[in-house]
């Protein structure tokens, strides 16, 4: 029931369907055009729509658990366990004054908002939910997902740039190295995905998890989930918002609707990475069978969005040129590492005819590849730490000379 | 090693979300979402039977829907709004004026006729105290050598204009009177609990009761 | 690289800022992300307390001094008190200095899990540590609430005493605190000074030698963490603090880390100085016999007290009147901030966050 109901959200259901339709109408001619573009509307509205309703229940879903790792309680006035909190943001936000400053580049600090939405929006048209996604399969999946990400930085630079504040330029200056630092090590991450899988399409990538390449490659998944996290520019690596330094960063001097679409696209990214990550990295609507592929694949999304979370309500910030370090440094490092690792098992391991492997080279893949990740990061760590993290005893300075009354 | 400080920073985290004595006391003023366990509480029936007695108001509660008054508790030693004045203590003597930092409290006193063998007591014309500008320091409830100025015990004193946060003398008379404990041990020593609402009668606040009419007149003769 | 033309950009961070802790106002030139040159402008917050102090009488200007640093009223009180004893001679009961001096020791408590969770909020920690913090501030703020009926600006403190002795409730829910407190204060410390990312933000950065920070004027914790080992309470030992047995902390080199990790060690202290004082206090008179109206003979002291941010000192001019001739605050917010520039010039914008918030100004006292 489930997978017939899911097989209808597809282009070519769509497709087909208002094909039917023009044609009974008369329209033969024209129907071919007029449905191709009835087909991307609809679609477009189902995506949207899901993702924004999505991102509404989600931030009340980030504020209630970042409340309660903060020991608080988080929204519940509104509506039964705050659940209408969302909504009324969404109305205050709406109703409050579209500002923009007279100094500002006026186009591109209207652009800005939905430059930076539309991306993320795009990326969920790839994303198999269950056996197909929106756009059926997309043989170039995650490569559109790597070129469609790549928007972002110059969205947020855009927003930067065109509120003529410098704030918003000191954001969008680290918001753009940051961004564009990071996708390598993203852009490796994926690669050692690729090698096993041998396709570029999402559910092919699905199909070919027998063991899920978080258990197979350990050490892409930190690579690529430290990646993500500063693609998103979540805690550690939120520079470009920085409260504390910034006040807001890049989007200091939106308000309103702006602001709401601004805030939509940041909240709309730990959804969309969520989901790339169970699709790459924890076999996607993959489980047993007393629940349906989608349910598996939204439980597996909250996982990991606990986890962000769960890190964001505890670590600090870094500062920018230690971002910037970490990615050269040592994610990058990591990433080829870890490539040049699987490409050597997956050439031994491989079928030569058949060009696939069986679950048994995976798991084979899977014990070597863990030994080698925990010798590597304790190998990492003793060296970093090897770096002044004990300190000696204090000395007291020879020029104090604190001695108390009636003592000598 | 390095990063194990990381990974103890995020058990530390957790530890704080499971436990539930770890989380902040929360009230929720003015009402309070209640659950099916409070309202049983309040009902003073067991959980289970309450939700057995009352499947509907369960669902609504669980559903966030179920209200009941909440208040931050206080102790009684609070020094909040709503001074309680005691006209039958107060001479009129303006030491709680005169202690005032901000100059707050107005009073303007005439003869009133009365009591002529002790030299006469004093009418009270105006007594106004501008809430508006006090701080609530409270040296006005120590100056006063007769204790008939307490601190209140309330904090819901809000108004739309600034002139209605002077409370003049007819409202410190009709006021209902929960005087705080603070600087009060007589108060303190009687267990007086201003929060939970007890009242208290001008008899009862001070270090001494003012002598009846009859000791009065006893005293007087004896003199 | 050259070819590529780059100019310095000065923001003016704040008044109006969310980590300047108040309406403190810095003009700072950046050269990309790093400082090249700063100004500290203040005054957004100037009140006149020391002129208004002249138009009040001795007993009166207690409640002034609530409103300098309205994180540590007590310690403001405590300095006030202390000074108008000294210009007036008045001998404090014994039983009154002990509670004074369990009121400072809280009062530290509190202000410095304040300036901790501050500092790791301007770190980035999404106010997860400020949190915790600011809950078990919160029980020391109820404490304040059970003695005196309020919680910030408490004005507990009279010339020659405290106006009312604490009651039972108070000394069970002391004891209950004191039991609690240091596994909180262990546990603050697993998740913060034990942090790498805290470590690699802290560490080094803002470092102020001590014959800087002796050259500057600065006091408290700051100095401490310059390894000059000085404490008002060890070296000129007011009230009751020569009969109690502690320990001053010191930093290691006088960084960001030091001055956040010597908060915390104070902290500990302070818990063993308040369970001392519960043990030594007896029965007695909490107030000495003193006139509303004090009139001093006329002439001058400057007392001072180890507050939670340094020297707090007061300065009183009497003219044998009601009220004092002048009264000059020795605030330790104001003087710790002229070592700024020395602290910031050269570090990037993260670290002119942190090591400002690693100060710990409050601005009510930096203006007065």
């Amino acid at each position: 029931m489930y997978t017939s109901f899911y097989q209808l959200i597809d282009f070519h259901s769509f497709y087909d369907m208002y094909y039917k339709i023009f044609e009974s109408l008369g329209l033969s001619s024209s129907a071919s055009w007029m449905s191709y573009l009835a087909a991307g509307g609809s679609l477009s509205f189902l995506a949207i729509n899901l993702l924004v309703l999505a991102t509404a229940f989600y931030t009340w879903f980030e504020r209630r658990t970042i409340a309660r790792f903060q020991v608080r309680r988080g929204p519940n006035r509104n509506g039964p366990f705050g659940l209408g909190q969302p909504f009324a943001d969404v109305i205050k936000l709406i109703m409050k004054e579209d500002t923009i400053p007279t100094e500002a580049d006026k186009p591109v600090f209207t652009i800005a908002p939905i430059a930076l939405l539309a991306p993320t929006l795009l990326i969920i048209t790839v994303i198999p939910i269950d056996d197909a996604s929106f756009l059926a399969t997309l043989n170039i999946g995650i490569l559109f997902i790597v070129g469609i990400t790549s928007v972002n930085s110059i969205a947020i630079f855009m927003a930067g740039w065109g509120s003529r504040n410098k704030y918003a330029i000191l954001g969008s200056m680290r918001g753009a190295a940051m961004l564009i630092s990071y996708e390598i090590p993203m852009a490796l991450g994926i690669t050692s995905v690729l090698l096993i899988s041998g396709s570029l399409a999402m559910t092919e990538i699905v199909a070919k998890q027998d063991i899920w390449f978080i258990v197979v490659m350990p050490m892409g998944f930190f690579v690529f989930m430290a990646a993500a996290t500063a693609e998103m520019s979540r805690t550690p690596f939120d520079q470009i918002e920085a409260e504390s330094e910034l006040g807001s960063g890049y989007n200091t001097e939106f308000s309103g609707i702006k602001f709401a679409i601004l805030f939509l696209a940041e909240f709309m990214a730990p959804i969309v990475t969520s989901a790339v990550v169970t699709t790459l990295f924890l076999g996607g609507s993959q489980g047993f069978d007393f629940l349906p592929g989608q349910a598996w694949f939204v439980l597996k999304m909250f996982v990991v969005i606990f986890i962000l979370l769960w890190i964001r309500s505890t670590w600090p910030r870094l500062r920018i040129d230690q971002i910037m370090g970490f990615a050269w440094k040592i994610l990058m490092e990591l990433g080829f590492v870890n490539i040049f690792l699987i490409a050597i098992e997956v050439a031994v391991l491989m079928d030569p005819v058949t060009g696939l492997l069986t679950s048994q080279d995976l798991l084979i893949m899977a014990a070597i590849n863990w030994v080698f990740t925990i010798l590597t990061l304790v190998f990492l760590a003793n060296l970093l730490g090897k770096r002044n993290y004990d300190r000696p005893d204090p000395v007291p300075s020879p020029l104090a000379n604190m001695q108390p009354k009636g003592e000598k | 090693m390095y990063g194990l400080g990381l990974i103890k920073g995020l058990g530390i985290t957790m530890k704080n979300l499971v436990i539930p004595s770890r989380q902040f006391n929360v009230y929720q003023y003015p009402n309070k979402r209640a659950t099916p366990w409070d309202l049983a509480k309040i009902n003073n029936s067991k959980p289970f039977t309450y939700i057995a007695k009352n499947p509907l108001t369960t669902i609504k509660s669980f559903v966030g829907l179920v209200n009941v008054e909440e208040k931050l508790p206080q102790h009684p030693n609070f020094r909040g709004e709503e001074f309680a004045w005691y006209d039958n203590r107060c001479t009129g003597c303006a030491s709680c004026a005169k202690y005032c930092p901000l100059g707050i409290i107005k009073i303007v006193t005439g003869t009133s006729g009365v009591n002529s063998q002790e030299g006469q007591s004093y009418d009270l014309e105006v007594f106004d105290i501008d809430i508006g500008r006090c701080m609530f320091c409270g040296l006005c409830v120590e100056a006063c050598p007769y204790d008939a100025l307490h601190m209140g015990s309330g904090f819901e004193e809000a108004q739309y204009q600034r002139s209605n946060l002077v409370i003049d003398i007819n409202k410190l008379k009709s006021a209902e009177k929960k005087p705080s404990t603070w600087f009060r041990p007589q108060l303190v020593n009687q267990g007086h609990d201003p929060i939970s609402g007890d009242t208290a009668d001008w008899r009862k606040v001070g270090r001494h009761e003012k002598p009846s009419q009859e000791d009065q007149s006893e005293r007087w003769a004896k003199r | 690289m050259t070819g590529i033309r780059t100019e310095p950009v000065t923001v003016n961070l704040g008044p109006q800022h969310p980590s300047t802790h108040g309406v403190f106002r810095l003009r700072v030139t950046f050269d990309g992300e790093e400082i090249i040159d700063l100004e500290p402008v203040f005054g957004y917050l100037h009140r006149g307390t020391e002129k208004l102090a002249e138009t009040r009488n001795y007993t009166q200007i207690v409640t002034l001094t609530d409103r300098m640093d309205y994180v540590a009223s007590m310690s403001n009180n405590l300095a006030y008190v202390r000074t108008v004893e000294d210009l007036s001679g008045i001998e404090v009961p014994e039983r009154a200095q002990y509670i004074r001096v369990i009121c400072a020791e809280l009062q530290r408590i509190a202000s410095h899990l304040m300036a901790t969770g501050f500092l790791l909020n301007d770190i980035g920690a999404l106010a997860t540590p400020l949190i915790y913090c600011f809950r078990e501030r919160e029980k020391i703020l109820d404490l304040f609430e059970m003695l005196c009926g309020a919680r910030i600006t408490l004005s507990y403190m009279r010339p020659g005493g405290v106006f009312q002795d604490a009651d039972q409730d108070f000394w069970n829910a002391l004891d209950i605190l004191i039991q609690e407190l240091p596994h909180y204060l262990d546990e603050l410390e697993t998740l913060i000074s034990k942090n790498e990312i805290v470590l690699a933000r802290t560490r080094s950065v803002g470092v102020l030698s001590d014959e800087d920070a002796i050259d500057y004027g600065v006091t408290g914790p700051i100095l401490r963490a310059s390894r000059v080992k000085w404490d008002l309470r060890k070296a000129n030992p007011y009230e009751i603090y020569d009969r109690i047995d502690f320990e001053v902390p010191i930093g290691v080199e006088g960084d960001t880390y030091d001055r956040f990790h010597v908060r915390l060690l104070e902290m500990q202290e302070s818990v063993k100085i308040i369970t001392q004082c519960i043990t030594q206090i007896e029965k007695g008179s909490i107030r000495a016999d003193v006139p509303y109206f004090i009139r001093p003979k006329p002439g001058e002291t400057y007392q001072s007290v180890e507050g939670p941010k340094g020297e707090l000192g007061f300065y009183l001019i009497s003219d044998g009147g009601v009220s004092p001739y002048r009264c000059k605050v020795r605030a330790p917010s104001f003087i710790n901030l002229t070592p700024l520039k020395k602290m910031m010039l050269g570090w990037k914008m993260g670290d002119l966050i942190t090591i400002l918030g690693s100060i710990d100004i409050v601005l009510g006292e930096v203006d007065r």
